[in-house]
């Protein structure tokens, strides 16, 4: 299955310039170029690779995301990104996965793979850029659109209940929940570091303003725009289920931190074990070999 | 049993021994009855003693119990089909015994379980008909309380005697199959079946033996249609699988859960349908062609998921074990359904290879060639069998495994640099370079589904989008010019030419060998491509007056099957028209036969 590759000769750290593909689609002022910035500097801190990073992405304004990274990327259908990604980590323990996507992607189409890929803990980063609007195709109501939120498909307000992302990671088994937001680059850049260094998958929620048609969505959480940027309560213990919960259920701006972070095998790592204990009962043979063994059985 | 040579006065008293070159046994009973491994048994007996062999199975769709059949056709010779007609018929209930007795040919053995069945003194004119009260003797044989337990070993027991099968080759059968569980399991099933072996069952029925078969220079194996493309796609060298349970693909997915782990590999149970083809689209990118595969309503879902394989140039093999539809539609009978889903299964125009192969050897070989060309043309490759091909048991010869077992894993090779969508390569092949590789001028591609230029990135020119589109078509046509012609059944000119694919081989060419006996002038072919057909099948149509497409699928609003009518698009001919069915059954020779009479002969009604 897996095929690590040698590292070649020394290389220097990769300079923004060579990081930087297309020009970004989003609108000026839009939150993920944030998120496109710090993930050049997560990858320049990190002395990453081109040939090493793999940006997975979705359908959607920040799905767009492969096409402005100068590495291997791939932009998939709506909502399936986390499968693709499952697909590409358990195949290559070699590479480093991220995926990007934003709420609808997520929590809505994706909502399925958000739930397996993290009771699974597939080892990968996950960065949903949530605006609680869908952007792409002009603001229709999101799954993390609040109440009373008017929309073109919401007219009125919307009336039903959000998600809470951080509640939907924890309820479903994910081993790494944090939640930051574009206006606090330093924190972003501290939770994409924390994701990528946990083993198994790593879920950020990233507050990002859609300046076009939810403008001022997250002000109670920025300082700037008279709110408060809460960070987690220092004295939270980031293993404890029930306290993250109820954590993460704090009413808007609620906390930015690490809610929840569980030292756990991946899925990665139980599959590798498994495989050397079944390697083991065929240990010198060749493939061919191996698959004669069960034809000799039809005999 | 046709061809019975010599009967002689055997030392069995009164009754003969008759040599037969042939024999058809089905066997009714209800599914926990345990009738399937009566089947197995004599399926792998045959194989091991150079026999051909076909089986046929019904089972019920409830999750325990119901009415089930196994029908086996063991020969000497060559073995077509799994048989129009039984020669021996073991009934274990009333229901078993008053629903196939008129499956039996006249003359046919009803060998009945006198526990349970009550014979009919109208069919009694018609079959022999022998009782043996096998529940009660074998509870008496082996002890217990469980009444059903056994009674289908003891049962192989009685057929053993019955065509003086090889006893000691059956009995290392049975302690194969106990291995590894308890020993008094493997004492149990020996003790019913020699129960079985000892009914004095020649002082009722008269006996048979096989004659010598056709000896073969290779040994032979048997298996079914998902255990031989199981193994293929291993062969191929495929190490990533995902798949969501579904009948009846679900037992080729749990064989490359169980082997997959030995070679490295892995196999992901996934959350739906689409993550599963999700998965293996991701692991096929990243290096190593990869598999997933489903029934009918999965390539439903699938089918966005491989439009993006296809607009991506992402090489995929999907297998569709195909079941009657649509929607849930019987998911244990078999029907030929879904060749159009599988050819045009998607949004937009999105071309792609689909393969079915013929029989249950085709299997393994077609995993292998599936793979191989995914990985040539960077396109999606969907494998088409059936649920009878999949639970079908036949015998091959081994395969030459040291030499078919390959090994695809990605080089990785540094590139100075690289257009994923180069539009001058020849015939509009590029070959996708997976996540690893570097990529020296520092340019590396996005691969996507939006239309895109040559290095991924999106665009929405008519003339890109034009130029792409004519790109992931003509690699296809390449292949159509490069697939071989298949290969004509029968002399290749004549009356009727008969067109078939998938499960209906076997039966197609038993129809094609009887019918030329009776003087009749009919051929067949089995197209193996279906998308994109081979160059230059015109060319066998024009030795034909007629062209038949003998499909399990339904005729459709326009009057055609669905590979009946690809051909009626490509190839403007009103001599080709369609024989099709849908009543969930594989075809029977004699159905064939029927029907193209009927389309001779019109009864002007």
């Amino acid at each position: 299955m897996s095929t690590a590759i040698a590292e070649p000769e020394e290389r220097k750290p990769l300079s923004k310039k060579e990081l930087v593909a297309d020009h970004p689609t989003w609108c000026p002022g839009c939150g993920d170029f944030s998120v496109l910035a710090l993930y050049f500097k997560l990858i320049q801190n990190r002395g990453l690779h081109h040939e090493k990073v793999t940006t997975v992405a979705g359908i959607g304004c920040s799905s767009r995301f492969p096409y402005f990274v100068q590495a291997h990327g791939v932009h998939y259908i709506h909502g399936r990104a986390l499968p693709f990604a499952t697909g590409v980590s358990m195949s290559r323990p070699d590479l480093h996965v991220f995926v990007f996507g934003g709420d609808g992607d997520a929590f809505s189409i994706g909502g399925n793979h958000f739930t397996h890929t993290a009771r699974k803990n597939v080892h990968m980063t996950y960065v949903v850029m949530d605006n609680s609007v869908y952007g792409l195709t002009k603001k229709q109501t999101s799954p993390t659109s609040p109440i009373g939120f008017k929309s073109k498909t919401d007219m009125w307000g919307a009336m039903d209940q959000p998600i809470n992302p951080l509640k939907q990671a924890i309820g479903a088994g994910a081993t790494f929940v944090a939640r930051t937001t574009h206006t606090n680059p330093k924190h972003l850049l501290a939770m994409m570091e924390a994701a990528m260094d946990h083993n198994g998958f790593g879920f950020i929620e990233c507050l990002s303003e859609c300046v076009e048609f939810y403008d001022g969505a997250f002000d109670a959480s920025n300082p700037r725009k008279g709110g408060e940027f809460k960070e987690v309560p220092a004295d939270h213990d980031v293993t404890n289920e029930q306290a993250a919960y109820e954590l993460a259920g704090e009413p808007f701006p609620g906390y930015f931190g690490i809610f929840r972070q569980v030292d756990q095998p991946s899925k990665n790592d139980k599959e590798y074990e498994l495989n050397a204990r079944m390697q083991a009962k065929v240990e010198g043979l060749k493939d061919w070999e191996i698959l004669q063994q069960n034809f000799d059985k039809m005999k | 049993m046709s061809d019975i040579t010599a009967a002689s006065e055997a030392a069995e008293g009164s009754k003969k021994v008759s040599k037969v070159s042939e024999a058809v046994i089905r066997i009714a009973g209800n599914s926990q009855d345990g009738i399937q491994s009566i089947g197995g048994f004599l399926a792998r007996l045959a194989g091991r003693s150079e026999q051909e062999v076909m089986t046929f199975m019904t089972i019920p769709s409830t999750i325990s119990g119901g009415p089930s059949i196994f029908q086996v056709r063991i020969g000497s010779g060559e073995v077509l089909s799994s048989g129009d007609e039984a020669d021996v018929l073991l009934a274990f209930y009333q229901h078993s015994y008053e629903n196939h007795v008129d499956f039996l040919k006249e003359g046919g053995i009803v060998l009945y379980d006198s526990s349970h069945v009550e014979p009919d003194p109208e069919f009694e004119k018609k079959y022999r008909h022998v009782g043996c009260a096998v529940t009660e003797l074998t509870v008496e044989a082996i002890g217990g309380t469980a009444r059903d337990k056994g009674k289908n070993i003891f049962s192989l027991g009685l057929i053993a005697r019955m065509f003086d099968l090889d006893a000691p080759k059956l009995e290392t059968l049975i302690i194969e199959r106990f291995k590894g569980k308890a020993a008094s399991i493997s004492t149990t099933a020996l003790t019913a079946f020699h129960a079985g072996y000892a009914y004095p069952i020649a002082t009722i029925a008269e006996l048979y033996e096989f004659t010598e078969p056709q000896a073969r220079d290779k040994e032979q194996v048997v298996t079914n249609g998902n255990e031989a493309l199981g193994y293929g796609i291993l062969a191929a060298g495929v190490r990533f699988g995902a798949g969501y349970p579904i009948t009846p693909w679900s037992d080729l997915m749990e064989l490359l859960r169980r082997e997959l782990p030995k070679y490295g590999g892995v196999f992901v149970q996934a959350e739906d349908e689409i993550a599963a083809v999700s998965m293996a689209i991701g692991s096929s990118y990243s290096g190593r062609v990869a598999v997933t595969g489903s029934s009918g309503p999965g390539l439903s879902l699938k089918g966005e998921a491989i439009g993006w394989a296809v607009m991506a140039e992402i090489p995929l093999v999907m297998i569709d074990v195909q079941r009657a539809g649509p929607s849930t539609g019987m998911p244990t009978s078999v029907e030929q359904s879904d060749l159009n889903i599988a050819c045009f299964g998607a949004h937009g125009d999105s071309p792609r290879v689909v393969i079915a192969p013929a029989n249950v050897e085709d299997c393994f070989y077609t995993g292998i060639e599936a793979v191989n060309i995914a990985k040539k043309y960077s396109v999606p490759v969907i494998i088409l069998t059936d649920q009878a091909i999949s639970t079908r048991i036949e015998a091959f010869p081994m395969p030459d495994l040291e030499k078919v077992v390959q090994d695809i894993s990605p080089t990785f090779e540094p590139h100075t640099e690289f257009e994923p969508y180069d539009l001058d390569a020849a015939d509009g092949i590029t070959n996708h370079q997976p996540p690893g590789t570097r990529i020296e001028s520092g340019k590396y591609p996005v691969i996507t589904g939006l239309e895109h230029d040559e290095m991924g990135h999106p665009t929405s020119s008519p003339v890109l989008h034009t130029k792409m589109q004519a790109k992931r078509r003509r690699k296809l046509q390449k292949l159509a010019s490069e697939l071989p012609l298949p290969e004509v059944y029968g002399p290749d000119e004549g009356n009727v030419l008969l067109v078939g694919w998938g499960s209906t081989q076997g039966s197609m060419r038993e129809a094609v060998e009887r019918a030329r006996k009776a003087g009749d002038s009919i051929s067949c072919i089995t197209m193996r491509h279906i998308m994109p057909m081979p160059d230059g099948l015109e060319s066998i149509f024009d030795g034909f007056h007629h062209v038949y497409a003998v499909e399990t699928n339904d005729e459709g609003l326009n009057g055609y099957g669905q590979l009946c009518g690809l051909m009626r698009a490509k190839f403007c001919d009103p001599k080709i028209e369609g024989i099709n069915k849908t009543d969930g059954l594989t075809w029977r020779v004699h159905e064939i036969l029927k029907r193209v009479k009927e389309k001779l002969e019109p009864t002007g009604d």
